[in-house]
């Protein structure tokens, strides 16, 4: 089964991780690509700071365009990745190894892609 | 009424109590079974469970008046079967499907063989983490133990409308999210078993926390969980956290008799000790003894052990405090929850005095303020040091937050006095 796991980060704990920590920590996410490369699919990106985000949001007449992410959520998505793996137990045991789930505020979404 | 018309309504109603035991001993014995190899052959729990689920409405309707057919498992199998294929004539997005299925005699349950039990790795699917545990426990009680909804409904005391959504739900994210109908193995092992236990152990409580109600219900979800807890048991033997759940609510269930008296509560100090089961206490003993074996302490095997020290007790005064403290220190190690320490408080006035307890209880006031036992814990505290004006508005509060009419009526004898 294909699952999107969407990394997702709260910017306003991220002040709380020292900066060597971190650089530890995102020098581990490059093993984790290279650890589970057999069940990574091709499609997968890693995101510009929210900061860079601009929203179409549905309007009156017509949409309207502003700055910012879609919505209040704490939490904002740095980048997805879509896994092809038997089940959802082996979508969570990778998702588990994640390194920046070390990290306060992080957290990663699984959701299965829609098949016909 | 007369009397003859009283005693006449008594006795039709024994009568329906026993069918209705009877029923869910004879339903819930079959459902996961039927459950697990219908799923099996049709690829799809959801289709699956919704089959035997209208098979099992259709048995309760007709075996609570014709009484129970000799082979109750084979009228299931056959009725369930039917169902799933009638749906797959009726619906298209199953139609393709029929022309792929293996012959239905295949959709059978193995019974008698030593093959694994098919009931474990579908319970551990129902009680998936990545489900609610509202999820866990509704989906749990139907498709494992055969509950109707409507009897779930009466049981937890939530709108039939609710619960019939939360098992749709719970079964399409199961088929479309890929949650796997499998005992996990390794490291995982542990804490899925973790999970299975405590909706378990929610479904013995749930029976007691029924708010309002004065067992209204036609299945009793204490014997539900008791049943489950002794398959699990049965089937993951070397689990010992699994032997210290069953081991914990046999010891509940020995006090059941004592614990109600004519509809009215009775708190553990004061239980005729003589109306608890002994031989269930003996079991109860024997499976403690048997998880100790294993030797992978755990916090069911805590609270066994908890109960076991009441249950050696010959009265409350009787009961050896220092153990239960000891118990309860080491239990705080796998469960801090403030429900875990109020109880401990209870221990703890026993062997450092009430002042000592009464602090630790207060120190719980911002996580338990809008629990009524915190109140009555605590009212009884303040009544052994001392400060009986501030108990009783202690126990005024413990009452107007309980929803439970009998835990009311031990509250409201407590104001009285």
């Amino acid at each position: 089964m294909k699952y999107v796991i969407m990394f997702t980060t709260t910017p306003e704990l991220d002040a709380a991780v020292s900066p060597e920590h971190a650089e530890q920590v995102y020098r581990r996410t490059y093993d984790w690509f290279g650890t589970n490369r057999a069940v990574l699919t091709a499609a997968g990106a890693q995101l510009q700071p929210v900061t860079t985000a601009t929203t179409v949001t549905h309007g009156g007449d017509a949409p309207v365009v502003a700055d910012g992410p879609f919505s209040e959520a704490k939490e904002v998505i740095g980048g997805f990745q879509v896994i092809d793996v038997p089940d959802l137990d082996a979508a969570i045991a990778i998702v588990k190894t994640w390194p920046l789930l070390e990290l306060p505020g992080v957290s990663v979404e699984i959701r299965p892609i829609v098949v016909d | 009424m007369n009397e003859s018309d009283g005693a006449a309504a008594e006795s039709g109603r024994a009568r329906a109590a026993a069918t209705d035991r009877l029923l869910a001993r004879v339903i819930r014995e079959e459902s996961a079974r039927i459950v697990a190899a219908l799923t099996g052959w049709l690829g799809s729990l959801d289709l699956a469970e919704e089959s035997v689920a209208e098979a099992i409405e259709e048995a309760v309707r007709q075996w609570r008046t014709a009484g129970v057919p000799p082979n109750p498992g084979g009228w299931l199998t056959q009725a369930a079967r039917h169902n799933a294929l009638d749906r797959l004539r009726r619906e298209k997005r199953y139609r393709e499907k029929l022309a792929l299925l293996a012959d239905p005699a295949e959709a059978a349950p193995r019974a008698g063989t030593n093959e694994p039990d098919e009931r474990l790795p579908l319970l551990f699917g129902c009680c998936h983490p990545a489900l609610s545990p509202d999820a866990q426990l509704a989906l749990t009680l139907r498709a494992i133990c055969g509950l109707t909804t409507a009897q779930i409904a009466r049981a937890t005391l939530a709108p039939e409308s609710t619960v019939a959504q939360r098992i749709v739900r719970a079964k399409r994210k199961i088929g479309a999210a890929g949650i796997p109908l499998r005992i996990p193995e390794g490291s995982e092992r542990a804490a899925r078993l973790g999970v299975v236990l405590t909706v378990v152990s929610v479904m013995y409580s749930e029976a007691h926390l029924v708010a309002g109600a004065d067992a209204a219900a036609d299945r009793d979800l204490a014997d539900d969980a008791l049943w489950l807890a002794r398959v699990i048991a049965h089937e993951l033997p070397r689990e010992a956290e699994a032997q210290g759940l069953l081991a914990l609510l046999l010891f509940h269930r020995a006090r059941e008799g004592a614990r109600a008296v004519d509809g009215e509560l009775v708190l553990l100090a004061d239980q005729d000790r003589a109306r608890w089961d002994r031989r269930l206490i003996a079991e109860a003993q024997a499976v403690l003894e048997t998880a100790a074996m294993l030797r992978r302490p755990g916090r069911w095997q805590l609270h066994a052990a908890i109960a076991a020290c009441h249950s050696d007790a010959r009265d409350g005064g009787d009961t050896d405090w220092l153990q239960v403290l000891t118990l309860y220190d080491m239990l705080l190690a796998y469960d801090r929850s403030p429900i875990v320490r109020l109880n401990r408080t209870v221990a703890l006035a026993e062997v450092d005095g009430p002042e000592a307890a009464l602090d630790e209880v207060d120190a719980l006031r911002p996580a338990l303020t809008g629990y009524h036992l915190w109140h009555a814990v605590r009212a009884r505290m303040l009544r052994h040091v001392g400060r009986r004006d501030e108990a009783m508005a202690e126990d005024l509060r413990a009452l107007e937050l309980t929803a439970n009419d009998a835990e009311r009526r031990l509250l409201e004898a407590r104001v009285d006095r």
